[in-house]
């Protein structure tokens, strides 16, 4: 048996409804979040109307990429055996700059080396052909 | 709904790890319930209300075990380790509409012997409610697990407030002492130091391996009556003063609360104190969900034990042990005893308050304090009295 049958495949996320429209971005190289058309709100994870406003009516709108660290953990021990050989790593939850906040990973950083407040910007990962999935890298302040 | 409902019987079955509790999940939770029921001074047919634990069996399958040939309640309240203590809120609403008469709230599982605790979200992410989201969002990123997400709300809370690895610590400590005077805990006999707890493995930091709930089998079940009827019962009654549960904003995505550390709890201490017309100042003993260390931390706080960002210091001194001024777990928690969704927790502060907690009883318990913490933040507590 191969060393890649025998490795658990990655999970990924589903390509259904709304989170397919986020993914298609990501293969394109943008980050968009839903931004009410009502108020004007940027909103993730993506929704069907705009809980502030009440709103139905939304766009995809293009992120600057750019974010902070808001907080993160280190993943000694993987509790899912297809990430048991990335140990350790640091899933983080990245600020943009336009409010929302995204769950990721830094990938040019390790993890002793994150702290709240670091600046990042986004890349994308193209974990198969179809789906790539949004990373962040290191930024200058 | 002050008082106007009781507990009435508790029931639980050995708690274990290897080689496992050998019956099935519904099997246990059976015989939990048996002796909740007996405990009580009832039988099956008495029992008229249901309210079993999320995926675990369903009522159906209770009530044709048991007995139960007038059920005429059922319902099954999906938020994880907080619905055994909302399943208490809605028991004791239930008994004073005169929906039911004597509800039924049994939970457990083989949580060594089955599947694993930590692994069950990412391997059904029907399991709980936010599941689809962790599912495209959270798991690709290999944040697959409660120990992983909830230890983003614990790192941001050590950042914000300075919370130290020895103020969890100190929770893993407490329990572990308690579970030394508890003949039922897996943890008697294993005493734990700060030193082995700093030295344990880290998992998910800010977590270590002793910063995390035993997985283990077992069951445990209560009984609920009205009042009145609490009073023809053998046991001694405990009385609900005040319950409640809530939900954090958004209850089924973690990252982007307004306001991270705003759980259901806080939304639910307040209406659960005004009710039972108490402040956290009258409470004798805690019982908190403590499916890891910083969960308690939080739940001390969103409670109004303390003031949020104190709860560091609040846990420090022996504060929360026996002999303490606000004794935490004292039958060893999910940290000590074992992992019965919290529902062990419920079956302690009965005991507690009937007086017969033997070696860890907590003098003068008048007044005690139960919580459920659930899913991604779902939270639950019920205010008791003897
Ligand atoms: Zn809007």
């Amino acid at each position: 048996m191969s060393e890649a049958t025998r490795r658990p495949a990655k999970p990924l996320p589903e390509l259904e409804g709304l989170a397919k429209e986020f993914y298609a971005f990501c293969r394109q190289g943008e980050l968009r979040f839903q931004r009410c058309s009502g108020c004007g709100a940027w909103r993730h994870v993506p929704r069907e109307m705009c809980a502030a406003c009440g709103s139905f009516e939304w766009e995809w709108s293009k992120s600057s990429g750019r974010g902070r660290v808001f907080t993160w953990t280190v993943v000694a021990r993987a509790l899912h055996p297809a990430f048991a050989q990335d140990v350790p790593f640091a899933p983080a939850v990245i600020e943009l700059e336009e409010g929302v906040r995204l769950l990721s990973q830094v990938v040019d950083c390790a993890p002793e080396a994150l702290c709240v407040g670091m600046p990042v910007e986004v890349v994308f990962d193209a974990a198969t052909p179809e789906i790539a999935l949004p990373r962040f890298r290191r930024a200058p302040d | 709904m002050k008082d106007r409902a009781c507990i009435v019987g508790i029931g639980e079955t050995a708690y274990c790890r290897k080689p496992g509790s050998g019956m099935s999940p519904l099997g246990l939770q059976l015989r939990a319930a048996v002796r909740a029921i007996e405990d009580a001074g009832l039988d099956g047919s008495q029992i008229d209300g249901l309210l079993p634990f999320p995926n675990l069996g369903s009522a159906e399958s209770f009530a044709a075990n048991l007995g139960c040939e007038n059920l005429r309640y059922a319902a099954t309240l999906h938020m994880g380790g907080a619905a055994p203590v909302a399943s208490l809120q809605a028991a004791a609403t239930a008994v004073a509409q005169g929906v039911a008469h004597h509800v039924l709230i049994p939970a457990g599982w083989n949580a060594y012997s089955g599947r694993r605790v930590a692994e069950t979200v990412s391997m059904d992410v029907a399991s709980i409610p936010g599941g689809a989201i962790a599912r495209d969002y959270y798991i690709p990123h290999g944040l697959t697990a409660p120990m992983q997400w909830y230890a983003l709300i614990a790192r941001r809370h050590m950042h914000e407030f300075g919370t130290t690895a020895e103020q969890l610590g100190a929770i893993a400590l407490a329990a572990r002492r308690h579970a030394q005077h508890n003949p039922n805990a897996v943890m008697r006999g294993r005493p734990l130091s700060l030193d082995d707890y700093l030295a344990s493995p880290m998992l998910a930091d800010p977590y270590r391996l002793f910063d995390c709930c035993l997985e283990t089998d077992g069951a445990a079940a209560v009984v609920v009556t009205s009042a009145e009827r609490a009073r023809d019962l053998r046991r001694d009654p405990v009385y609900i003063m005040g319950a409640a549960s809530g939900q954090p904003y958004p209850a089924d995505e973690i990252t982007n609360r307004r306001d991270l550390f705003r759980t259901g709890l806080s939304i639910a201490a307040p209406e659960a104190f005004a009710m039972a017309g108490l402040v956290p100042d009258d409470v004798d003993f805690a019982e908190i969900y403590d499916c890891f260390t910083f969960e308690v931390l939080q739940q001390i706080e969103e409670a109004g034990f303390c003031k949020r960002g104190e709860g560091g210091a609040f846990v420090e001194g022996g504060r929360i042990e026996l002999g303490g001024a606000l004794p935490v777990n004292t039958h060893g928690g999910l940290l000590s005893e074992a992992h019965v969704l919290g529902m062990n927790h419920i079956v302690e502060a009965v005991r507690q308050l009937r007086g017969s907690a033997g070696e860890r009883q907590v003098r003068g318990a008048e007044v005690g304090v139960v919580t459920g913490w659930g899913d991604f933040g779902d939270g639950s507590i019920a205010i008791l009295r003897r």
